[in-house]
């Protein structure tokens, strides 16, 4: 007989892994995935696979020859990287900008702090601002939604519902095809129908919990909802922003990264309120006609600090008898 | 149905040997009675090499206010007083017995009649318990006698029998609780009348709908017991959450139960109440899980303390070729044996013999901040944090961060994605806060 492993409890382990988080989450990514192919078809394929393939190739060329570590671009956080990147794109981009977005959002969104896990900010986020600062006009011209296109260049064109609300808010597309994803914007931020989806499989599979989306989008459309009741003429109503732009996407994916979100329910509330708020201050009174990207970064930045001062509740903190 | 509320994991049960009747061990060729068989001082020993000792004679005296009595489990010959291996994996003190033809001492009722009247006070009632070396066989091994003294000042309203057997693999409570119910209710209501109370509660986790059954009937006849059947969940057979299942009421952090009235015993030590008071036995002898998937034959045997776990193992059908670790204890939060030989001790409770493949720890990678940690950490602390500070040996800050709280359940360790040692870290900042409570004095 060999000899004996000595090492302390527990001596089970729960059938979990980061592989298993991760490609739970791209499961859930399916829908979304799908709507868009439908949508905005071979230049939607195309794209996803360049930023999925591009984020795995930095993440190995790096880990090969900077960090000389161990490689594990296959524990799927870097297809994720990839695919959320793919998503918060037009999908006419020119493919060498979603090379250099992957680039960025890889190298140094997510390598330079030390990896999974150590990165500070959600580095799909870092990619698609980095892109949206760099190449602002590529970055908001939408094609507009063809079902089953095979069309890549020269897809005709045209403004998000967001930014139709600023200067025409007379082409608004309906609800119901806001909500099914039939609009013109980025990716994978069209079908809100498709990102629930997502989300409720991913609240099933215990991968996120409630608070962040709920907080996040609940905070957006009181926000918007006050505005609009102040005034209703000048300004678009809740259920209008919750269903535009990237709040789906953003509350869903992109605000419950678990890397750069805080870990207490407590925290996750406020981080998501906080999300939402500052979405709606960009979107109403900023530059950008959509912030969802901005404010999750911002608040990324805060993750530390929130980590800090909203602890779990404790057994036995307060005595309740009854 | 009740259960605790904070946290808590669900590992797979593997209760293999749940079917088996309780066996009886023959005794050893040699005992090896650790003189530090339950929490406190360790006992003392009253016999030299060479002396002849009987069966439930008195070997070691338990002088310290914390501290237990230790009789011999065998008949025989102590050949020596010396260091031995205990089940902890730590060099302890042990009396170690040739075994000769069983000879009880005298006064000891070994009969099986059932002797259900008791007349004596608690005062008596506690020092027989002392006297029989009884200490908690849960696990914890707390002397029991100072558990049924009310210190002044404080009530207890709730006796609670722990039935729960939340770890996975281990059954030695669940057979109790069907092969010697009537015995452990004389036991409890022994127990409520040490501590003067008028209720006692018997926890028991759902997965044992026959134990729940068997124990519902019996207690029709015992004034002011009842049984409470629990949703499955661990840490439930934790003292502080028993309690708030049962009672929902919450222990405050660094407290004993009887601060909020309550006083927690497990089923077998109030079986072992009942022999000690009523047949006049000391603790000597116990149930033991013996379990594993690759073993033949998974048992639940009645052993002499002293027994090497060994010989357990063969009497289940031997030690597979493939084993990888031998546990004492649950597999949540046994300890991994380091010597075959170590001996049985009164906190026992099981032995599992892990395969190679499950002896394994999956490999460790960065922590990816999933929280999940801190969703099941039954105290409500956040151990990837606890963990992280304790490496970076910032002690105070884990004593601020409330890691004495902790009570090692393992659930954070059990459930982390990425495979962090952060059970094996937070032991060591408790260590290292223990130590520097202890300095300040």
């Amino acid at each position: 007989m060999s000899l004996l492993t000595v090492s302390g409890s527990p001596h089970f382990h729960a059938d979990s892994s980061v592989r298993k988080i991760m490609y739970g989450v791209l499961i859930s990514l399916i829908p979304a995935t799908l709507v868009s192919f439908y949508y905005f078809g071979l230049g939607a394929i195309i794209v996803t696979l360049t930023a999925v393939v591009s984020c795995l190739i930095f993440e190995f060329l790096i880990q090969k020859y900077m960090i000389k570590g161990p490689i594990t671009i296959w524990d799927g956080s870097a297809i994720i990287t990839g695919v959320l990147l793919a998503f918060n794109v037009p999908s006419n981009l020119p493919l060498w900008m979603v090379v250099v977005g992957s680039f960025v959002a890889i190298g140094m969104g997510k390598m330079t702090f030390g990896g999974l896990g150590k990165n500070p900010f959600n580095p799909a986020l870092v990619g698609r601002v980095f892109m949206l600062i760099s190449f602002p006009v590529e970055m908001t011209t939408w094609p507009k939604p063809e079902p089953l296109t095979t069309q890549i260049a020269d897809v005709v064109t045209g403004p998000t519902a967001l930014a139709f609300a600023s200067f025409s808010p007379e082409s608004i597309p309906s609800y119901q095809d806001m909500f099914i994803g039939n609009m013109a914007g980025s990716l994978g931020e069209i079908s809100a129908l498709a990102l629930i989806l997502g989300g409720i499989y991913m609240l099933v599979k215990r991968i996120i919990t409630w608070h962040i989306p709920v907080s996040f989008i609940a905070s957006v459309f009181v926000f918007t909802g006050i505005v609009w009741l102040v005034d209703p003429s000048a300004n678009m109503d809740p259920v209008f922003h919750i269903i535009t732009g990237g709040i789906m996407l953003g509350a869903i994916y992109m605000a419950t990264d678990m890397v750069t979100s805080p870990m207490a329910p407590k925290g996750m509330l406020i981080f998501g309120v906080g999300c939402g708020v500052l979405t709606v201050v960009i979107r109403l009174w900023g530059a950008y006609p959509e912030g969802v990207s901005f404010a999750i970064l911002i608040m990324n930045a805060f993750v530390p600090l929130i980590d800090r001062g909203f602890k779990p509740k404790r057994f036995g903190e307060e005595v309740k008898n009854g | 149905m009740k259960t605790f509320r904070i946290g808590g994991v669900h590992p797979p049960e593997n209760k293999l040997s749940e079917k088996q009747a309780i066996e009886v061990l023959p005794l050893p060729e040699v005992a090896t009675i650790p003189l530090s068989q339950h929490l406190g001082v360790p006992a003392v020993p009253v016999v030299k090499k060479g002396d002849s000792v009987k069966t439930g004679q008195l070997i070691a005296k338990g002088e310290a206010f914390i501290s237990a009595n230790i009789h011999s489990s065998v008949t025989g010959t102590v050949t020596k007083i010396d260091d031995v291996v205990d089940t902890s994996g730590y060099r302890k003190k042990a009396i170690i017995i040739k075994v000769e033809e069983d000879q009880w001492e005298e006064g000891i009722d070994t009969s099986d009649n059932i002797i259900k009247e008791c007349n004596l006070s608690p005062e008596e009632i506690v020092e027989k318990v002392n006297e029989k070396g009884i200490v908690g066989m849960g696990g914890a091994t707390f002397p029991s006698h100072v558990k049924l003294q009310v210190p002044k000042g404080k009530k207890a309203d709730f006796l609670l029998i722990n039935g729960v057997e939340c770890e996975p693999c281990l059954t030695s409570d669940h057979r109790l609780m069907l092969e010697k119910a009537e015995q452990m209710m004389v036991g409890i209501s022994i127990q409520m009348r040490a501590l003067r109370v008028e209720e006692a509660i018997i926890g028991i986790e759902n997965n044992k709908p026959d134990a729940i059954k068997h124990l519902r009937k019996l207690a029709e006849n015992y004034k002011g017991v009842s049984v409470e059947p629990l949703k499955i969940k661990y840490p439930q057979g934790a003292e502080k959450q028993l309690i708030k299942a049962l009672v929902n009421r919450e222990v405050p952090s660094g407290k004993l139960p009887i601060e909020v009235g309550c006083v927690v015993h497990n089923v077998g030590t109030s079986l072992a109440v009942y022999e000690a008071v009523q047949k006049n036995k000391p603790l000597i002898d116990r149930v033991v899980t013996v379990t594993g998937k690759d073993l033949k034959k998974p048992s639940n045997f009645m052993v002499r303390i002293g027994t090497p776990a060994l010989q357990l193992i063969d009497a289940a059908g031997g030690l597979p070729p493939n084993t990888g670790k031998v546990v004492n204890g649950g597999p949540m939060m046994g300890k991994a044996l380091n010597d075959l030989e170590s001996p049985i001790a009164k906190g026992t409770s099981g032995i599992i013999v892990f395969s190679d493949d499950e002896s394994e720890r999956v490999p460790m990678q960065n922590c990816i901040r999933c929280a999940k940690c801190i969703s099941v950490c039954p105290m409500g602390l956040e151990p990837f944090f606890l963990g992280l500070i304790s490496d970076k040996q910032r002690y105070e800050e884990c004593e601020g961060n409330h890691i004495m709280d902790c009570m090692e359940c393992g659930s954070c360790q059990y459930v982390c994605p990425s495979g962090r040692p952060l059970l094996d870290q937070v032991r060591i900042g408790k260590l290292n806060v223990g130590k520097m409570i202890r300095e300040r004095g």
